[in-house]
Protein backbone atom coordinates (compact mmCIF):
# COMPACT_ATOMS: atom_id res chain seq x y z
CA UNK A 1 0.00 0.00 0.00
CA UNK A 2 2.22 2.64 1.33
CA UNK A 3 4.41 2.24 -1.88
CA UNK A 4 1.46 3.61 -4.40
CA UNK A 5 0.97 6.80 -2.31
CA UNK A 6 2.04 10.02 -2.54
CA UNK A 7 1.25 13.75 -0.87
CA UNK A 8 1.88 16.91 -1.92
CA UNK A 9 3.08 19.83 -0.23
CA UNK A 10 -0.33 21.14 2.28
CA UNK A 11 -1.85 17.70 2.42
CA UNK A 12 -3.52 16.37 5.37
CA UNK A 13 -1.65 13.18 6.00
CA UNK A 14 -0.39 10.58 8.44
CA UNK A 15 3.30 9.82 9.27
CA UNK A 16 4.63 7.16 11.72
CA UNK A 17 8.08 7.06 13.55
CA UNK A 18 10.01 4.63 16.32
CA UNK A 19 9.50 6.43 19.77
CA UNK A 20 11.56 3.35 21.09
CA UNK A 21 13.48 0.59 19.99
CA UNK A 22 13.08 -2.59 22.03
CA UNK A 23 16.36 -2.10 23.97
CA UNK A 24 15.25 1.37 25.02
CA UNK A 25 11.68 0.51 26.14
CA UNK A 26 10.61 0.00 29.91
CA UNK A 27 12.11 -2.95 32.31
CA UNK A 28 8.70 -4.33 33.31
CA UNK A 29 6.90 -5.01 30.27
CA UNK A 30 6.15 -8.80 29.47
CA UNK A 31 7.96 -10.19 27.18
CA UNK A 32 5.87 -9.95 23.69
CA UNK A 33 5.66 -5.96 24.11
CA UNK A 34 9.18 -5.88 24.98
CA UNK A 35 10.24 -7.16 21.69
CA UNK A 36 8.19 -4.78 19.89
CA UNK A 37 9.33 -0.93 19.18
CA UNK A 38 7.22 1.38 20.60
CA UNK A 39 5.28 2.98 17.29
CA UNK A 40 3.42 6.21 16.73
CA UNK A 41 1.20 7.50 13.81
CA UNK A 42 0.33 11.53 14.47
CA UNK A 43 -1.76 13.40 11.38
CA UNK A 44 -1.11 16.79 10.06
CA UNK A 45 -0.26 18.90 6.85
CA UNK A 46 2.67 17.79 4.48
CA UNK A 47 5.42 20.45 4.51
CA UNK A 48 6.73 18.39 1.50
CA UNK A 49 5.68 16.22 -1.46
CA UNK A 50 6.61 12.57 -0.38
CA UNK A 51 5.75 8.98 -1.43
CA UNK A 52 4.86 6.11 0.50
CA UNK A 53 7.74 5.55 3.35
CA UNK A 54 9.60 8.99 2.88
CA UNK A 55 10.74 10.62 5.55
CA UNK A 56 8.47 13.43 5.52
CA UNK A 57 7.87 16.25 7.82
CA UNK A 58 4.16 17.37 9.15
CA UNK A 59 2.47 20.38 11.13
CA UNK A 60 0.05 19.16 13.31
CA UNK A 61 -3.38 20.58 14.52
CA UNK A 62 -1.63 21.77 17.85
CA UNK A 63 1.32 23.42 15.02
CA UNK A 64 3.83 21.01 16.42
CA UNK A 65 6.45 19.74 13.99
CA UNK A 66 6.00 15.94 13.65
CA UNK A 67 8.85 14.12 11.18
CA UNK A 68 8.06 10.47 10.16
CA UNK A 69 7.69 8.00 7.53
CA UNK A 70 4.54 8.90 5.22
CA UNK A 71 1.58 6.25 5.89
CA UNK A 72 -1.67 7.70 4.60
CA UNK A 73 -3.19 10.46 2.41
CA UNK A 74 -6.19 11.87 3.69
CA UNK A 75 -6.50 9.39 6.29
CA UNK A 76 -10.37 8.20 7.13
CA UNK A 77 -12.03 5.85 9.53
CA UNK A 78 -13.80 2.40 8.04
CA UNK A 79 -14.85 1.08 11.39
CA UNK A 80 -18.54 0.40 11.61
CA UNK A 81 -21.44 -1.10 13.07
CA UNK A 82 -20.93 -4.51 11.22
CA UNK A 83 -23.62 -7.28 10.96
CA UNK A 84 -25.32 -8.46 14.17
CA UNK A 85 -24.26 -10.90 16.41
CA UNK A 86 -27.00 -13.75 15.67
CA UNK A 87 -26.74 -14.61 19.60
CA UNK A 88 -28.45 -11.12 20.19
CA UNK A 89 -31.33 -10.56 17.41
CA UNK A 90 -33.71 -12.85 19.09
CA UNK A 91 -33.32 -10.75 22.74
CA UNK A 92 -35.85 -7.99 22.45
CA UNK A 93 -38.11 -9.85 20.65
CA UNK A 94 -38.00 -12.06 23.79
CA UNK A 95 -37.74 -10.02 26.03
CA UNK A 96 -40.92 -7.57 25.41
CA UNK A 97 -42.75 -11.03 24.98
CA UNK A 98 -41.22 -11.92 28.23
CA UNK A 99 -41.98 -8.29 29.75
CA UNK A 100 -45.75 -8.59 28.42
CA UNK A 101 -46.44 -12.24 29.78
CA UNK A 102 -45.27 -11.01 33.38
CA UNK A 103 -47.85 -7.58 32.98
CA UNK A 104 -50.56 -9.60 31.88
CA UNK A 105 -50.63 -12.39 34.79
CA UNK A 106 -49.80 -9.54 37.42
CA UNK A 107 -53.35 -7.47 35.96
CA UNK A 108 -54.97 -10.84 37.23
CA UNK A 109 -54.07 -11.01 40.29
CA UNK B 1 3.89 17.94 36.63
CA UNK B 2 4.14 20.94 38.86
CA UNK B 3 4.19 23.60 36.14
CA UNK B 4 1.57 21.50 33.89
CA UNK B 5 -0.80 21.39 36.50
CA UNK B 6 0.06 24.72 38.33
CA UNK B 7 -0.06 23.00 41.51
CA UNK B 8 2.46 21.66 44.54
CA UNK B 9 2.15 18.35 45.42
CA UNK B 10 4.75 18.25 48.09
CA UNK B 11 2.74 20.51 50.81
CA UNK B 12 0.11 18.00 51.16
CA UNK B 13 2.91 15.06 52.13
CA UNK B 14 2.40 14.88 55.64
CA UNK B 15 5.20 11.29 55.49
CA UNK B 16 5.90 8.55 53.08
CA UNK B 17 2.65 7.18 53.40
CA UNK B 18 0.27 9.93 54.73
CA UNK B 19 -1.15 12.90 52.68
CA UNK B 20 -3.68 15.54 53.33
CA UNK B 21 -6.02 14.39 51.04
CA UNK B 22 -9.18 16.43 51.64
CA UNK B 23 -6.79 20.00 51.55
CA UNK B 24 -5.47 18.35 47.91
CA UNK B 25 -9.08 18.64 47.24
CA UNK B 26 -9.40 21.93 48.05
CA UNK B 27 -6.43 23.11 47.03
CA UNK B 28 -8.12 24.03 43.11
CA UNK B 29 -10.04 26.74 45.44
CA UNK B 30 -13.73 25.53 43.08
CA UNK B 31 -16.83 25.01 45.77
CA UNK B 32 -19.39 23.02 44.38
CA UNK B 33 -21.49 26.13 43.55
CA UNK B 34 -18.39 27.31 41.50
CA UNK B 35 -18.21 24.22 39.64
CA UNK B 36 -21.98 23.66 39.15
CA UNK B 37 -21.44 27.38 37.47
CA UNK B 38 -18.51 26.51 35.44
CA UNK B 39 -20.26 23.17 34.04
CA UNK B 40 -23.68 24.84 33.23
CA UNK B 41 -21.52 27.42 31.00
CA UNK B 42 -19.80 24.74 29.48
CA UNK B 43 -23.25 22.93 28.14
CA UNK B 44 -22.35 19.98 30.82
CA UNK B 45 -24.48 18.28 33.93
CA UNK B 46 -28.29 18.29 34.27
CA UNK B 47 -28.35 15.11 32.49
CA UNK B 48 -31.83 13.13 32.86
CA UNK B 49 -32.14 10.57 35.48
CA UNK B 50 -34.67 7.79 34.09
CA UNK B 51 -36.98 5.03 35.96
CA UNK B 52 -36.42 2.34 33.94
CA UNK B 53 -39.88 0.51 34.17
CA UNK B 54 -39.83 -1.92 31.39
CA UNK B 55 -36.02 -3.08 32.86
CA UNK B 56 -37.30 -3.42 36.59
CA UNK B 57 -40.64 -5.51 35.70
CA UNK B 58 -37.93 -8.03 33.68
CA UNK B 59 -36.27 -8.51 36.43
CA UNK B 60 -39.46 -8.93 38.98
CA UNK B 61 -40.46 -11.59 36.30
CA UNK B 62 -37.87 -13.92 37.77
CA UNK B 63 -37.27 -12.04 41.32
CA UNK B 64 -38.57 -13.87 44.30
CA UNK B 65 -41.87 -12.70 45.11
CA UNK B 66 -41.40 -8.83 46.48
CA UNK B 67 -38.12 -8.69 45.17
CA UNK B 68 -36.98 -6.34 42.00
CA UNK B 69 -35.86 -3.04 43.07
CA UNK B 70 -36.61 -0.11 40.57
CA UNK B 71 -33.79 0.69 38.20
CA UNK B 72 -33.02 4.27 37.63
CA UNK B 73 -30.16 5.54 35.10
CA UNK B 74 -28.79 8.85 34.61
CA UNK B 75 -28.32 9.34 31.07
CA UNK B 76 -24.76 10.99 30.46
CA UNK B 77 -24.49 10.25 27.36
CA UNK B 78 -26.59 13.58 27.11
CA UNK B 79 -23.66 15.45 27.74
CA UNK B 80 -22.17 16.85 25.15
CA UNK B 81 -19.16 14.69 24.48
CA UNK B 82 -21.49 11.99 24.96
CA UNK B 83 -20.17 10.99 28.68
CA UNK B 84 -19.57 11.99 32.42
CA UNK B 85 -16.38 12.46 31.37
CA UNK B 86 -17.38 16.14 30.32
CA UNK B 87 -17.94 17.10 33.77
CA UNK B 88 -14.12 15.99 34.24
CA UNK B 89 -13.21 17.80 31.71
CA UNK B 90 -14.84 21.03 32.00
CA UNK B 91 -13.14 21.63 35.07
CA UNK B 92 -9.43 20.84 34.20
CA UNK B 93 -10.16 22.79 31.26
CA UNK B 94 -11.29 26.02 33.06
CA UNK B 95 -8.37 25.67 35.34
CA UNK B 96 -6.31 25.71 32.23
CA UNK B 97 -8.04 28.50 30.65
CA UNK B 98 -7.95 30.69 33.87
CA UNK B 99 -4.02 30.19 34.31
CA UNK B 100 -3.61 31.11 30.80
CA UNK B 101 -2.25 27.66 29.20
CA UNK B 102 -2.56 27.54 25.57
CA UNK B 103 -3.53 24.17 25.39
CA UNK B 104 -4.24 21.08 26.67
CA UNK B 105 -2.46 17.56 27.43
CA UNK B 106 -4.39 14.21 28.09
CA UNK B 107 -3.49 10.95 27.97
CA UNK B 108 -6.18 8.15 27.46
CA UNK B 109 -7.99 6.11 24.63
CA UNK B 110 -11.50 6.63 26.50
CA UNK B 111 -14.07 8.73 26.16
CA UNK B 112 -12.18 11.55 28.69
CA UNK B 113 -10.67 12.41 25.48
CA UNK B 114 -13.45 13.12 23.49
CA UNK B 115 -14.71 15.10 26.44
CA UNK B 116 -11.58 17.18 26.85
CA UNK B 117 -11.22 17.43 22.85
CA UNK B 118 -14.77 18.91 22.82
CA UNK B 119 -14.32 21.42 25.76
CA UNK B 120 -10.72 22.36 24.87
CA UNK B 121 -12.46 23.72 21.34
CA UNK B 122 -15.04 25.69 23.09
CA UNK B 123 -12.51 26.80 25.54
CA UNK B 124 -10.02 28.08 22.20
CA UNK B 125 -7.06 25.80 23.60
CA UNK B 126 -5.16 23.50 21.41
CA UNK B 127 -5.15 19.99 22.41
CA UNK B 128 -3.14 16.73 22.57
CA UNK B 129 -4.95 13.29 22.85
CA UNK B 130 -2.29 10.33 23.61
CA UNK B 131 -3.76 7.27 23.16
CA UNK B 132 -2.60 3.35 23.21
CA UNK B 133 -4.27 2.63 19.96
CA UNK B 134 -2.94 -0.08 18.27
CA UNK B 135 -1.45 -3.73 18.99
CA UNK B 136 2.01 -4.28 16.89
CA UNK B 137 0.66 -4.66 13.85
CA UNK B 138 -1.55 -1.35 13.42
CA UNK B 139 -4.60 -3.41 14.65
CA UNK B 140 -7.00 -1.76 16.95
CA UNK B 141 -10.04 -2.16 18.88
CA UNK B 142 -13.23 -0.41 16.87
CA UNK B 143 -14.12 1.69 20.30
CA UNK B 144 -10.52 3.18 20.40
CA UNK B 145 -10.57 3.80 16.80
CA UNK B 146 -14.04 5.99 16.89
CA UNK B 147 -12.71 7.48 20.09
CA UNK B 148 -9.65 9.13 17.43
CA UNK B 149 -12.13 10.12 15.18
CA UNK B 150 -14.64 11.67 17.60
CA UNK B 151 -11.18 13.56 18.89
CA UNK B 152 -10.07 14.73 16.15
CA UNK B 153 -13.37 15.46 15.33
CA UNK B 154 -13.38 17.90 17.89
CA UNK B 155 -9.93 19.28 16.41
CA UNK B 156 -7.58 17.53 18.76
CA UNK B 157 -4.06 16.30 17.49
CA UNK B 158 -4.37 12.70 18.24
CA UNK B 159 -0.72 11.22 19.20
CA UNK B 160 -1.76 7.37 18.45
CA UNK B 161 0.67 4.53 19.75
CA UNK B 162 1.27 0.94 20.21
CA UNK B 163 0.43 -1.11 23.50
CA UNK B 164 2.57 0.30 26.39
CA UNK B 165 3.38 2.60 29.92
CA UNK B 166 5.70 4.44 28.25
CA UNK B 167 2.53 6.62 26.76
CA UNK B 168 2.70 8.17 30.14
CA UNK B 169 5.95 9.13 30.03
CA UNK B 170 5.85 10.58 26.04
CA UNK B 171 2.79 12.48 27.01
CA UNK B 172 5.27 13.95 30.00
CA UNK B 173 7.80 14.90 26.87
CA UNK B 174 4.82 16.56 25.33
CA UNK B 175 4.13 18.69 27.99
CA UNK B 176 7.82 20.11 28.30
CA UNK B 177 7.77 20.34 24.45
CA UNK B 178 4.30 22.72 24.54
CA UNK B 179 3.91 24.07 27.76
CA UNK B 180 0.79 22.77 28.00
CA UNK B 181 -2.18 21.90 30.84
CA UNK B 182 -1.73 18.62 32.07
CA UNK B 183 -5.62 17.69 31.83
CA UNK B 184 -5.07 14.69 34.19
CA UNK B 185 -7.80 12.19 34.89
CA UNK B 186 -6.85 11.42 38.32
CA UNK B 187 -6.09 15.00 39.12
CA UNK B 188 -8.86 17.08 41.75
CA UNK B 189 -9.80 19.29 39.12
CA UNK B 190 -11.27 16.28 37.27
CA UNK B 191 -12.52 14.18 40.29
CA UNK B 192 -14.27 17.45 42.17
CA UNK B 193 -16.22 17.68 38.13
CA UNK B 194 -17.99 14.69 39.04
CA UNK B 195 -19.34 15.55 42.39
CA UNK B 196 -21.73 17.60 40.27
CA UNK B 197 -22.94 14.27 39.35
CA UNK B 198 -23.56 12.32 42.53
CA UNK B 199 -25.25 15.78 44.12
CA UNK B 200 -27.84 15.60 41.28
CA UNK B 201 -28.86 12.10 41.85
CA UNK B 202 -28.92 12.50 45.02
CA UNK B 203 -31.75 15.47 44.62
CA UNK B 204 -33.16 13.90 41.85
CA UNK B 205 -33.96 10.94 43.43
CA UNK B 206 -35.21 12.12 46.53
CA UNK B 207 -37.50 14.43 44.53
CA UNK B 208 -38.63 11.35 42.98
CA UNK B 209 -39.02 8.65 45.22
CA UNK B 210 -38.65 10.84 48.31
CA UNK B 211 -35.80 9.08 49.45
CA UNK B 212 -31.76 8.55 48.40
CA UNK B 213 -31.39 6.12 46.27
CA UNK B 214 -30.46 2.39 48.33
CA UNK B 215 -27.53 1.98 46.04
CA UNK B 216 -25.59 3.73 43.62
CA UNK B 217 -23.80 1.57 41.00
CA UNK B 218 -20.56 2.80 39.46
CA UNK B 219 -18.70 1.58 36.90
CA UNK B 220 -15.11 1.54 37.87
CA UNK B 221 -11.76 1.64 36.37
CA UNK B 222 -9.18 4.16 37.38
CA UNK B 223 -11.33 4.92 39.95
CA UNK B 224 -12.74 8.33 39.36
CA UNK B 225 -16.02 7.93 38.78
CA UNK B 226 -16.37 5.92 42.24
CA UNK B 227 -14.69 8.54 44.22
CA UNK B 228 -16.26 11.47 42.51
CA UNK B 229 -19.85 10.22 42.65
CA UNK B 230 -19.69 9.07 46.25
CA UNK B 231 -18.00 12.85 47.19
CA UNK B 232 -21.14 14.32 45.35
CA UNK B 233 -24.10 11.62 47.12
CA UNK B 234 -22.45 12.40 50.94
CA UNK B 235 -21.90 15.92 50.11
CA UNK B 236 -25.39 15.89 49.24
CA UNK B 237 -26.64 14.17 52.67
CA UNK B 238 -27.00 10.83 51.17
CA UNK B 239 -24.63 9.02 53.36
CA UNK B 240 -26.58 5.71 53.84
CA UNK B 241 -26.59 5.15 50.09
CA UNK B 242 -24.27 1.85 49.48
CA UNK B 243 -21.63 2.93 46.51
CA UNK B 244 -21.33 -0.44 44.85
CA UNK B 245 -17.99 -0.34 41.71
CA UNK B 246 -18.42 -2.64 38.90
CA UNK B 247 -15.89 -3.80 36.10
CA UNK B 248 -16.08 -5.85 33.02
CA UNK B 249 -13.90 -9.53 34.83
CA UNK B 250 -10.96 -9.72 32.19
CA UNK B 251 -8.42 -11.21 34.97
CA UNK B 252 -5.71 -12.90 33.67
CA UNK B 253 -4.94 -10.59 30.55
CA UNK B 254 -2.35 -8.57 30.89
CA UNK B 255 -2.58 -5.08 30.17
CA UNK B 256 0.77 -4.38 28.58
CA UNK B 257 0.64 -7.41 26.91
CA UNK B 258 0.86 -6.61 22.86
CA UNK B 259 -1.19 -9.76 22.48
CA UNK B 260 -3.62 -9.53 24.71
CA UNK B 261 -4.62 -6.26 23.56
CA UNK B 262 -6.59 -6.91 21.04
CA UNK B 263 -8.37 -9.81 22.70
CA UNK B 264 -10.64 -7.91 25.17
CA UNK B 265 -13.86 -6.66 24.15
CA UNK B 266 -13.78 -3.65 26.89
CA UNK B 267 -11.32 -0.77 26.78
CA UNK B 268 -12.63 0.68 29.84
CA UNK B 269 -14.25 -0.28 33.35
CA UNK B 270 -12.66 -3.63 33.35
CA UNK B 271 -10.69 -5.37 36.07
CA UNK B 272 -7.46 -4.75 34.23
CA UNK B 273 -7.66 -1.09 35.89
CA UNK B 274 -10.07 -1.53 38.54
CA UNK B 275 -8.03 -3.66 40.99
CA UNK B 276 -4.36 -2.04 40.26
CA UNK B 277 -5.98 1.43 40.32
CA UNK B 278 -7.92 0.40 43.75
CA UNK B 279 -5.21 -1.24 44.96
CA UNK B 280 -2.48 1.56 44.27
CA UNK B 281 -4.00 4.48 43.30
CA UNK B 282 -0.92 6.74 43.30
CA UNK B 283 0.24 4.45 39.84
CA UNK B 284 -1.69 7.52 37.81
CA UNK B 285 0.15 10.65 35.83
CA UNK B 286 0.13 13.02 38.92
CA UNK B 287 1.71 12.19 42.31
CA UNK B 288 -1.43 11.70 44.24
CA UNK B 289 -4.37 10.45 42.82
CA UNK B 290 -7.22 12.43 43.65
CA UNK B 291 -9.14 9.36 43.11
CA UNK B 292 -9.34 6.82 45.69
CA UNK B 293 -11.79 3.85 45.44
CA UNK B 294 -11.45 1.71 48.11
CA UNK B 295 -12.30 4.96 50.48
CA UNK B 296 -15.69 5.23 49.43
CA UNK B 297 -16.21 1.69 47.73
CA UNK B 298 -18.94 -0.53 49.72
CA UNK B 299 -18.85 -3.29 47.09
CA UNK B 300 -16.88 -4.49 44.36
CA UNK B 301 -18.44 -6.39 41.56
CA UNK B 302 -17.69 -8.01 38.54
CA UNK B 303 -19.43 -8.89 35.55
CA UNK B 304 -18.43 -10.70 31.98
CA UNK B 305 -18.49 -9.56 28.66
CA UNK B 306 -21.35 -11.53 27.54
CA UNK B 307 -23.65 -9.94 30.19
CA UNK B 308 -22.69 -6.54 29.21
CA UNK B 309 -23.44 -6.98 25.70
CA UNK B 310 -26.51 -8.93 26.82
CA UNK B 311 -27.61 -5.65 28.66
CA UNK B 312 -26.87 -3.19 25.76
CA UNK B 313 -29.30 -5.19 23.75
CA UNK B 314 -31.93 -5.31 26.08
CA UNK B 315 -31.77 -2.03 26.84
CA UNK B 316 -32.12 -0.73 23.53
CA UNK B 317 -35.06 -3.00 22.87
CA UNK B 318 -37.06 -2.57 26.45
CA UNK B 319 -35.94 1.37 26.91
CA UNK B 320 -35.48 2.85 23.98
CA UNK B 321 -32.00 3.86 25.33
CA UNK B 322 -28.96 2.23 22.94
CA UNK B 323 -26.16 3.62 24.62
CA UNK B 324 -21.96 2.31 24.93
CA UNK B 325 -20.70 -0.58 26.61
CA UNK B 326 -19.25 1.45 29.72
CA UNK B 327 -22.08 2.42 31.89
CA UNK B 328 -23.85 -1.21 30.60
CA UNK B 329 -21.23 -2.73 32.81
CA UNK B 330 -23.28 -1.34 35.69
CA UNK B 331 -26.08 -2.44 34.40
CA UNK B 332 -25.71 -5.59 34.31
CA UNK B 333 -24.85 -5.61 38.01
CA UNK B 334 -27.59 -2.91 38.62
CA UNK B 335 -29.67 -5.72 37.09
CA UNK B 336 -27.97 -8.64 39.27
CA UNK B 337 -28.42 -6.84 42.05
CA UNK B 338 -31.92 -5.38 41.81
CA UNK B 339 -33.11 -9.09 41.73
CA UNK B 340 -32.31 -9.60 45.33
CA UNK B 341 -33.49 -6.11 46.47
CA UNK B 342 -37.17 -5.68 48.04
CA UNK B 343 -39.11 -4.16 45.84
CA UNK B 344 -39.64 -1.12 47.56
CA UNK B 345 -35.56 -0.76 47.61
CA UNK B 346 -33.99 1.66 44.04
CA UNK B 347 -31.03 1.11 42.44
CA UNK B 348 -29.21 3.86 40.48
CA UNK B 349 -26.76 3.00 37.29
CA UNK B 350 -24.67 6.28 37.46
CA UNK B 351 -23.89 6.84 33.83
CA UNK B 352 -24.47 5.87 30.49
CA UNK B 353 -21.69 6.96 27.23
CA UNK B 354 -22.84 7.32 23.86
CA UNK B 355 -22.32 5.03 21.32
CA UNK B 356 -22.18 4.63 17.48
CA UNK B 357 -20.23 2.57 14.94
CA UNK B 358 -17.12 1.33 16.50
CA UNK B 359 -18.40 1.37 20.04
CA UNK B 360 -21.57 -0.29 19.09
CA UNK B 361 -21.54 -4.05 20.59
CA UNK B 362 -22.18 -5.66 17.25
CA UNK B 363 -18.96 -4.10 15.95
CA UNK B 364 -17.28 -5.51 19.34
CA UNK B 365 -18.20 -8.88 18.91
CA UNK B 366 -17.22 -8.96 15.47
CA UNK B 367 -14.20 -7.65 15.86
CA UNK B 368 -13.88 -10.63 19.19
CA UNK B 369 -14.48 -13.02 16.47
CA UNK B 370 -12.12 -12.08 14.04
CA UNK B 371 -9.07 -11.75 16.61
CA UNK B 372 -10.05 -15.67 17.56
CA UNK B 373 -12.16 -14.94 20.54
CA UNK B 374 -14.78 -17.48 20.79
CA UNK B 375 -18.80 -16.11 20.87
CA UNK B 376 -21.42 -18.21 21.73
CA UNK B 377 -24.92 -18.57 23.62
CA UNK B 378 -24.71 -20.00 26.75
CA UNK B 379 -24.04 -19.98 30.70
CA UNK B 380 -22.03 -16.57 31.14
CA UNK B 381 -20.28 -18.61 34.06
CA UNK B 382 -18.50 -20.41 31.38
CA UNK B 383 -17.04 -17.26 30.25
CA UNK B 384 -13.15 -17.15 30.11
CA UNK B 385 -11.42 -13.39 29.73
CA UNK B 386 -9.77 -12.96 26.31
CA UNK B 387 -10.78 -16.67 25.17
CA UNK B 388 -14.73 -16.96 25.14
CA UNK B 389 -17.80 -14.64 25.36
CA UNK B 390 -20.69 -15.92 26.27
CA UNK B 391 -23.90 -14.32 25.49
CA UNK B 392 -27.00 -15.45 27.91
CA UNK B 393 -29.60 -17.21 26.97
CA UNK B 394 -32.08 -15.64 29.55
CA UNK B 395 -31.60 -12.35 32.03
CA UNK B 396 -31.99 -14.75 34.97
CA UNK B 397 -28.46 -15.92 34.20
CA UNK B 398 -27.32 -12.43 34.69
CA UNK B 399 -25.47 -13.06 38.00
CA UNK B 400 -23.10 -10.42 38.99
CA UNK B 401 -20.13 -12.01 41.83
CA UNK B 402 -18.42 -10.24 44.33
CA UNK B 403 -14.71 -9.51 44.55
CA UNK B 404 -12.56 -9.44 47.78
CA UNK B 405 -13.00 -6.06 48.90
CA UNK B 406 -11.01 -6.99 52.60
CA UNK B 407 -8.13 -8.49 50.24
CA UNK B 408 -8.01 -5.25 48.24
CA UNK B 409 -7.69 -3.23 51.39
CA UNK B 410 -4.57 -5.69 52.15
CA UNK B 411 -3.51 -5.23 48.74
CA UNK B 412 -3.36 -1.16 49.07
CA UNK B 413 -1.71 -1.44 52.52
CA UNK B 414 1.12 -3.91 51.18
CA UNK B 415 1.85 -1.31 48.29
CA UNK B 416 1.44 1.99 50.36
CA UNK B 417 4.48 0.01 52.72
CA UNK B 418 6.28 -0.65 49.77
CA UNK B 419 6.08 2.79 48.43
CA UNK B 420 7.24 3.53 51.63
CA UNK B 421 10.81 2.45 51.87
CA UNK B 422 12.42 -0.07 53.00
CA UNK B 423 12.13 -0.40 56.81
CA UNK B 424 10.00 2.45 57.43
CA UNK B 425 7.89 2.20 60.77
CA UNK B 426 4.21 3.56 59.99
CA UNK B 427 3.34 5.76 62.90
CA UNK B 428 -0.43 6.49 64.48
CA UNK B 429 -1.15 8.95 61.93
CA UNK B 430 -0.26 6.72 59.05
CA UNK B 431 -2.38 4.39 60.39
CA UNK B 432 -5.23 6.78 60.49
CA UNK B 433 -4.71 7.81 56.69
CA UNK B 434 -4.63 4.13 55.29
CA UNK B 435 -8.20 2.85 57.34
CA UNK B 436 -9.38 6.44 55.69
CA UNK B 437 -7.94 5.39 52.90
CA UNK B 438 -9.49 2.05 52.63
CA UNK B 439 -13.00 2.69 54.15
CA UNK B 440 -11.64 0.41 57.54
CA UNK B 441 -10.83 0.86 60.71
CA UNK B 442 -7.20 1.48 62.76
CA UNK B 443 -7.79 -2.05 64.41
CA UNK B 444 -7.88 -3.34 61.17
CA UNK B 445 -4.76 -1.84 59.22
CA UNK B 446 -2.55 -2.83 61.83
CA UNK B 447 -4.08 -6.14 62.22
CA UNK B 448 -2.77 -6.18 58.40
CA UNK B 449 0.33 -4.24 59.20
CA UNK B 450 1.34 -6.82 62.02
CA UNK B 451 0.55 -9.71 58.94
CA UNK B 452 2.83 -7.80 56.62
CA UNK B 453 5.10 -7.95 59.15
CA UNK B 454 5.61 -11.40 59.92
CA UNK B 455 5.32 -12.37 56.43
Amino acid sequence: MTDTIRCEAGDWVEVRYVLLEPADRSASLPADTAAQPLLVWVKGFARDAASGGDEVTVDTMTGRAVTGALTDVNPGYTHTFGRPAPELTHVGRDLRARLAGYRASKAGE
Amino acid sequence: MKRALGMDYAEFERSPITFDYEAMMDAHGYSLEDITRIQTKAGVGNTPLLELRNLTDLVRSYAEPGHGARIFVKDEAANMAGSFKDRRASVSIHAAKEKGYAGVIAATSGNYGAAVSSQAARASLMCIICQEAFDSRHVGQPEIIEKSRICEAFGAEVVQMTVGPELFSHMLELLDETGYFAASLYSSFGISGIETLGAEIAREMTALTGAAPTVVVVTHAGGGNTTGTARGLKGAGATSTQIVGASVDLSGLHMASDSDFNRKSFTTGHTGFGVPFATWPDRADVPRNAARALRYMDRYLTVSQGEVFYVTEAMAKLEGLERGPSGNTSMAAAMSLARDLPGDATVVVQETEYTGAGKHHWAQLNFARANGVEVRAGDPADNVPGKSIIIPQRPEQIRAKDSDIAKMRRSYIRNALQHAGEGYLPTDEDVAFLAADTNSTPETVEKTLAALKEA
